[in-house]
């Protein structure tokens, strides 16, 4: 009998259609499993168990005069603490917005609200989404569920964590360069970065605006579906929407189940990491494929090796924007402790203060790349060469429906260990292009290496989430991963 | 590469407004130096003929009708602020 913390929402929403279960019960079973266990894993920043409860109790009155609003109601989600809820702390896990909170919801928040999901926790990232590890968080590092001496991935390691442990149903997250299918790879789960525009941005702390999407963490592809349903859509608060038709996602498993799709491998992915055994269960993954008389084909994207480059100088110029903001003037933390003889002081001392070493190291190198003198050598540069890794996929999708890759070149590394800022940007050297093309990926549980979880990564053609999720969905149904789950 | 960079610290910590430590100005300088050299690759590639990518998909502006909506209420919008004072934000005196 599985413990009703690790059920997955479909079976959840079929026991609450039953009568056998009530969001109030389930919701304090959640509680309850947080507060054993998140001591050890740290995913949550914090939460409201008094709002919770109020909102499990609304929609088990729902249920009972027959108002259901649809599968999603009365199952808790976890949140990434930089999406805005009404009336609920944001901190980004940043001293600088540490007592801020939201005076309004995000679209997506607002699409959840109207499903009747209980929005549950505000779970831990690398300050501001900046980092690989969660490592980077002002309120104190999530350790991965798997092994605790572990990072759980970032920057989305506490929704990760929260899923892989127990303590979300499913969460949403955030994905600016890998943020969502790393964590969800080292922690075991399943994660989607939705194409660029698919999901409004707005109420999501901008990190890097031409890169940031909002995507779901899961314990299997049919829940990442659900939510993906949930969430996504054009909004005219967030004029990068896109105006493009949601298929059902959830149905799209069904419908396209049993395709022979063609799938790439990219060799310039596999070079680097040809025999490496850490990614001994993607290479099995890629043989079940096969198997299943899918074709597949090496392809090239032959700009591969300038991805990194590329995105560390587009997000940070775009980060040394968008943080301008957090001036200590208007809603921010400010510093006090001095004698500002003007606001520009107060910026400086307050920006100094508020935020931690990582976000400054990109505040200040994005503000370099745009400065006088430099534009044109790096930021300019930079928006040339995404040009071609775009075109790179362009071109590979001509011949292949989607393409299978590792998610990472290792799996959850020590905490602590990567203390040099460009070795920890190397490692995302397999997510960040998917980021700078606009298009969608999947990470999705293969296997494990030295205990510790392995994701296989899914890229597909921009708006074609149904696609990947049905490929990653006839993986998952023949292994036994999503239903295996870490001793806490 | 790294060595000749002219990655002046004092200069690009003033325009991003965060007062470093010398502690951080020492870390940050040889980090960023080493972050841009590793970028300078981008150099190898010839991109003259290239148009620069802003957005990953085709955007065009967006217009809506002009007509006046609710707005955030400005108690709600104050709520967050270090100092306030009759609907407005207290700052330094900025003119003498």
């Amino acid at each position: 009998m599985q413990e009703l913390y690790y059920k997955s929402a479909s079976e959840l929403a079929e026991l609450l259609a039953g009568g056998e279960l009530s969001s109030v019960e389930l919701t304090q079973a959640l509680i309850d499993r947080t507060k054993s266990v998140d001591e050890q894993v740290g995913a949550f920043n914090s939460f409201d168990e008094a709002d919770a409860l109020a909102q499990a109790s609304a929609s088990d009155e729902r249920r009972a005069s027959g108002d259901v609003l649809g599968p999603l109601d009365g199952i808790p989600v976890g949140l990434k603490d930089n999406l805005a809820v009404y009336g609920q702390p944001l901190t980004c896990s940043s001293k600088m917005l540490e007592r801020f909170v939201s005076p309004y919801d995000a679209t997506c928040i607002q699409k959840l609200k109207s499903t009747g999901a209980v929005l549950f926790g505000r779970l831990n990232l690398d300050e501001f989404a900046m980092g690989s590890s969660t490592e980077n968080s002002a309120f104190g590092p999530t350790s991965n569920p798997w092994n605790l001496e572990c990072v759980p991935g970032g920057s989305s390691g506490g929704s990760a964590a929260a899923v892989a442990a127990g303590e979300a149903v499913f969460a949403l997250g955030s994905d600016t360069g890998g943020s969502i299918r790393q964590p969800a790879s080292y922690c075991g789960v399943v994660g989607l970065k939705p194409t660029y525009g698919r999901v409004s941005r707005y109420g999501l702390a901008a990190f890097a605006s031409s890169l940031d999407q909002i995507g779901p963490l899961a314990r299997n592809v049919k829940d990442a579906a659900s939510l993906l349903q949930a969430i996504s859509g054009h909004d005219a608060f967030d004029s990068t929407s896109y105006k493009a038709e949601v298929p059902d996602f959830v149905a799209s498993l069904e419908s396209l189940k049993g395709r022979q799709w063609t799938l790439g491998l990219p060799k310039e992915y596999f070079a680097g990491v040809a025999d490496s055994p850490a990614l001994e269960p993607v290479r099995q993954a890629i043989e079940f494929y096969r198997g299943l008389g899918c074709e597949i084909k090496e392809v090239s994207l032959p700009h591969t090796e300038y991805a990194v480059a590329t995105y560390y100088i587009v997000a940070t110029a775009e980060a040394s924007s968008n943080l301008a903001r957090y001036d200590g003037i208007r809603y921010t933390h400010r510093a006090e402790s001095f004698d500002a003889k003007d606001s520009v002081d107060i910026y400086c001392q307050s920006r100094a203060e508020g935020f931690g070493e990582e976000v400054k190291r990109r505040v200040i190198l994005g503000t370099y790349v745009l400065s006088s003198g430099y534009y044109d050598a790096y930021y300019l540069k930079a928006q040339k060469v995404r040009t071609l890794i775009r075109q790179d996929f362009e071109r590979v999708f001509r011949e292949v429906d989607a393409l299978l890759t590792p998610v990472a070149p290792e799996p959850a590394f020590r905490k602590g260990e990567k203390e040099d800022p460009l070795s920890m940007y190397l490692s995302d050297v397999f997510t960040i292009s998917a980021n700078l093309a606009g298009i969608p990926g999947l990470s999705l549980p293969c296997g494990y290496s030295g205990g510790l979880p392995v994701g296989l990564q899914i890229l597909g053609k921009p708006f074609k989430e149904d696609e990947i999720l049905a490929i990653g969905q006839e993986f998952e149904t023949a292994h036994p991963f999503k239903d295996q789950h870490p001793k806490l | 590469m790294a060595e000749d960079s002219q990655f002046d610290i004092e200069y690009t910590a003033k325009l991003a407004r965060i007062n470093l430590s010398e502690e951080e100005k020492a870390k940050f300088s040889s980090q960023l130096n080493s972050i841009i050299g590793y970028v300078e690759k981008l150099g190898e590639l010839d991109t003259s003929e290239v148009e620069p990518t802003a957005h990953p998909h085709p955007v065009e502006n967006v217009w809506r009708e002009d007509v006046a909506s609710d707005s955030l209420p400005v108690d709600e919008a104050l709520k967050n602020a270090p100092a306030q004072r009759n609907n407005m934000f207290v700052v330094p005196k900025v003119v003498d």
